[in-house]
């Protein structure tokens, strides 16, 4: 990489875990790997930065050409000195995309969100038990599960309440705040069909109820005809059994629909003629609308973009930009990303980081050179169907500002002549 | 997600040729992955409650009983009367839902009685999930309905009389336009 040392840089907003974090930053500035103004606490290394070349006498590390490096390891960590972290609550945590590359989120840093946390699960036990409308009410064991034919796909999965806060204003300060209920695997599992076939599906069910083994045994009924399409009994993410706060060993994933649909910790599917209206699909996950109605079974995630740097928080230089950004549709694949550098007045195309899969990120970048002015930047995306992302105006107009779920606006991002990003709405 | 009734009938006529030449029919598409659950097995973790009551176990509450109940094991993390929180806001409410300030409750949002109990069975005590027996779930349903003006201070709640409650917000559901669902 031959990037110029004095190009654009982005402070990265992140917050140190430990005070050894810290001081893994504090040495990385002494050693003036980066050179845009730090902030309080210190700057991550960028991917697509060439560190400046520091002299063998200068720091605690010698020149690494000199020394042997460490011997292979039975697990990798990630380098000493990268601290992007999940920004955790009471409840959930928060994907950093302000600090990522490409589409898939290393495991370790999606997104959670648990109704009374992680439960503790022996895989050699758990079981999944099929009933109600079916002709052989069965039990699978995972290694029962691992013995079908296996589908991988990678797909997002984004809460319905990521952006919910936005409702009410412009709220979260970085993109990990205003869009971190977001995550993208390669997820590996069994068809929900091919599990459901095994168990014979009687003609009159119609909704199936899956409940998971966790402190809330979470529960959500689902149309059956539309889960017998694509749903997937997941065992693996990113190529690994899956990570215990993702539903270790098994959950549902549904690609493009509502994460609290996909169903972690998966034990029990139960097939009726009706939904169990239970208090997940009625008085959480509606969507409030200004006239008192709510609106119930809203599955489908709607087309979405955001530009995830430069973004909230970060700092740009005038000079060349990159502005990137991740766009995704519960309808299927992204056709178009568009960029406006001006607040909304004009778009222009952004590029799009092929292959595009359908319910997927799709990676997009723009080339843009800031002169120093302030700025509003957004981005927004078309879906396969012609959906467009709408403006935010038009999206409080149709939903008013109490749905909480769903929130799907174009973002706004506002430059001020210091190159400061901050969190606004227009 | 578009499905036509011809594509399904072209699909049909197909399996209907294919059968007697035996390329497939449901049992041979089985892999014989799995055990038979045993009625033991499925009682073990069957614990939803249908609007219609079915799943609904023997047992009876009182609005007394359930004052007391919710004192000792609710009241810490949704206030004393149901309105204090810090945790979800349980009563009052009725007729905000289309202010500036929606307040939503069990009394003012919830559509089903019955969902009560199975979402007190299966999630609370947040601390102590499953812990109430059927008795106790009775209690603290009927405490929480009365407290909400939708039944009396002498109502008794069981699996005969819960799923008979109308609620406030019963008709205040649509289903979601953008898929083609049927909801009953």
């Amino acid at each position: 990489m031959n990037v110029r040392r004095d190009m654009s840089l982005f402070d990265k907003d992140v917050r140190p875990s430990s005070t050894e974090d810290m001081k893994q930053e504090a040495r990385i500035d002494r050693r003036t790997w980066l050179t845009s103004a730090a902030s309080l606490v210190g700057a991550t290394v960028v991917g697509l930065i060439t560190p400046a070349l520091p002299s063998s006498a200068e720091g605690e590390s010698p020149d690494p050409t000199r020394v042997p490096g460490r011997g292979p390891s039975p697990y990798g960590v990630r380098a000493q000195g990268e601290t992007t972290q999940r920004l955790t609550i009471a409840t959930h945590s928060l994907t950093p995309h302000h600090a990522l590359h490409g589409t898939i989120t290393p495991s370790a840093l999606h997104f959670e969100r648990h109704h009374n946390g992680v439960p503790s699960i022996n895989p050699d036990r758990h079981r999944l038990l099929i009933h109600g409308l079916v002709d052989r009410p069965l039990t699978f064991s995972m290694n029962d599960l691992a013995r079908f034919p296996s589908v991988t796909q990678t797909l997002f999965i984004e809460c319905s309440g990521n952006s919910g806060q936005e409702w009410k204003g412009p709220t979260g300060k970085t993109v990990q705040e205003t869009h971190g209920l977001m995550s993208t695997s390669e997820w590996t599992g069994v068809p929900l069909s091919t599990v459901l076939a095994e168990a014979g599906i009687k003609p009159d069910a119609a909704w199936v109820l899956a409940e998971g083994s966790d402190a809330a045994a979470m529960t959500r009924s689902l149309p059956l005809a539309e889960v017998l399409n694509d749903a997937l009994l997941c065992y693996a993410q990113n190529g690994e059994a899956l990570r215990p706060e993702q539903g270790y060993p098994l959950r549902l994933v549904i690609p493009g629909w509502e994460g609290n649909t996909c169903i972690k910790w998966i034990r029990r599917l139960k097939l009726s003629t009706a939904p169990f209206m239970t208090r997940e699909e009625t008085s959480r996950y509606t969507d409030l609308m200004r006239d008192g109605t709510a609106r119930q079974f809203t599955f489908v995630m709607e087309a979405k973009s955001v530009i995830t740097s430069p973004s909230g928080g970060q700092r740009i230089r005038p000079g060349f930009v990159e502005i990137r950004g991740l766009a995704w549709s519960g309808r299927g694949k992204i056709v178009t990303a568009e960029v406006s550098t001006d607040g909304g007045r004009t778009w222009q195309a952004a590029q799009l980081q092929h292959p595009i899969l359908s319910h997927c990120h799709t990676r997009f970048r723009f080339g843009w050179r800031w002169n120093g002015d302030e700025t509003i930047i957004q981005s927004r995306c078309i879906d396969e169907t012609g959906y467009v992302q709408p403006t935010r105006a038009a999206l409080v107009a149709a939903l008013g500002v109490h749905s909480f779920y769903h929130y799907n606006a174009i973002h706004s991002w506002k430059i001020d002549r210091q190159g400061n990003v901050t969190n606004v709405q227009v | 997600m578009c499905r036509s009734r011809p594509a399904t009938s072209i699909i049909l006529a197909l399996g209907l040729f294919l059968m007697p030449i035996g390329i497939s029919t449901a049992e041979e598409s089985r892999y014989g992955f799995g055990q038979p659950a045993t009625e033991v097995d499925i009682t073990a973790w069957d614990i939803d409650v249908a609007p219609n009551g079915v799943g609904l176990p023997h047992g009876r509450g009182t609005v007394q009983q359930g004052a007391t109940l919710y004192a000792a094991k609710c009241a810490a993390c949704h206030g004393p009367t149901g309105t204090e929180g810090p945790k979800d806001r349980l009563v009052g409410g009725q007729g905000s839902l289309a202010t500036e300030h929606p307040i939503k409750t069990i009394g003012s949002y919830w559509p089903y009685a019955t969902t009560l109990y199975d979402y007190i069975h299966r999630a609370m005590p947040f601390p102590a999930p499953q812990s109430l027996t059927p008795d106790e779930v009775y209690d603290l349903v009927a405490w929480l309905l009365h407290q909400n003006g939708i039944i009396s201070k002498d109502a008794v709640m069981d699996s005969r009389t819960l799923p008979a409650i109308r609620m406030p917000n019963r008709n205040g559901f649509i289903s979601d336009l953008r898929l083609d669902v049927p909801i009953h």
